[in-house]
């Protein structure tokens, strides 16, 4: 599971209020390149939250994410290419994302996360 | 090497997984016949639900990788465990990518992705069954669809009107029991505009694939036609030419079979 994907996933147990961002354990975390497109990064980025890619992205091991950004950044290649790498080339291939109310944990075998829900949290 | 749709050589199978069958090539075979829409779409973010055996998502990734010159975000979602492996396997063997998730529907996914996505396919169980067997997380929540097949389609629908983009298309298989005209009826009730774009009779089964855009799109409009306008609220205005489909765009004839 790539960290585009985890900024789009809530925790949805009956109860929690805000299930966003999911925590992530992480315990094999594998790197696969990809073509760099600037145009699509642009588009995606209005709905990144963050500060949640950031806690993720150092979750996995990369840091070099900017702690704040501004508009001015898109035209930096700099800039887009960490995004890039965060977004779309580093992949949680084991480990678990965690509810960030209840502590619950959704398993991730072989990048898939198990999102199911069991009968009492629906 | 370049594949036109997902080839039935490299997709992954498993016991508890649903192979590739009429169903998913009808879905496919619709993606196919509107390649030149979705390709104008540029759509930024899609999503398979029920993906099975990945048939449907690799192949529509195929489609738009070849067609749009930007890539999107494909994400696949599946209840049955063994199905979203058996999906990553069809995707790597073809050279493409989507994340994948184990979840009900879009469990997880609807409150950031709301009126984000702009493709959503969905080749839904549709099999009127006894209500017992729909949701089990084997190879039965394939087809159990319950009452007249509409079980899981009636949760679908509200969760493709929360994801839509404004722009969004959503392109469903059904059975004529699961009372089509119904579907697009309440589908308006929502604020979506319908076409059946592909309709196959088998032995056993009459499938039609619907296309839903929210009446505000007005693109679509432009791309039917004059001549096809009047016939948008009429769910069952398609060509009856047995196997064949209609064109979506009036400016272009092409075979689908090329």
């Amino acid at each position: 599971m790539r960290l585009i994907t985890h900024n789009m996933l809530s925790s949805n147990i009956k109860g929690v209020t805000n299930g966003f961002p999911l925590r992530i354990e992480a315990e094999k975390v594998v790197e696969k390149e990809v073509d760099f497109n600037p145009d699509f990064l642009r588009n995606m980025f209005s709905k990144i939250e963050w500060k949640a890619l950031t806690d993720a992205s150092k979750a996995l091991g990369y840091a070099e994410l900017p702690e704040e950004t501004e508009p001015s950044m898109l035209e930096s290649e700099l800039f887009l290419r960490k995004l890039h790498h965060a977004l779309l080339e580093l992949h949680l291939e084991e480990g678990a994302l965690v509810c960030p109310e209840t502590g619950r944990k959704f398993p991730v075998n072989k990048g898939i996360p198990n999102m199911l829900l069991h009968e009492d949290e629906v | 090497m370049s594949y036109k749709v997902a080839k039935i050589g490299l997709v992954s199978s498993h016991p508890e997984v649903y192979d590739p069958c009429d169903d998913s090539f009808v879905l496919v075979d619709a993606l196919l016949a509107d390649r030149v829409n979705l390709a104008q779409h540029q759509p930024s973010i899609c999503i398979e639900i029920g993906c099975g055996s990945g048939y449907v998502i690799t192949s529509l990734a195929l489609i738009l990788g070849k067609e749009v010159p930007h890539p999107a975000l494909y994400i696949a979602t599946d209840i049955n465990p063994y199905a979203v492996t058996v999906t990553r396997e069809t995707l790597e063997a073809h050279g493409c990518f989507a994340d994948v998730v184990n979840t009900d529907i879009t469990n997880g996914f609807e409150k950031r992705l709301s009126k984000s996505v702009d493709v959503i396919v969905v080749n839904p169980p549709y099999v009127p069954t006894p209500e017992d067997e729909v949701g089990c997380k084997g190879i039965t929540s394939a087809w159990a669809g319950g009452e007249n097949g509409r079980t899981v389609i009636d949760r679908i629908l509200p969760v493709a009107e929360e994801l839509l983009s404004d722009k969004g298309w959503l392109y469903m298989v059904t059975l004529a029991a699961n009372k089509p005209v119904d579907l697009c009826m309440e589908m308006k009730q929502k604020g979506f505009t319908s076409r059946i774009i592909l309709q196959r009779s088998t032995d056993e089964e009459s499938l039609q694939v619907i296309k839903f855009w929210r009446d505000l799109d007005t693109q679509l409009e432009a791309n039917v036609g004059e001549n096809t306008k009047l016939l948008q609220f009429n769910p069952f205005s398609f060509w009856k030419r047995g196997n064949q489909s209609a064109p979506t765009s009036c400016k272009e004839k092409f075979s689908l079979y090329d």
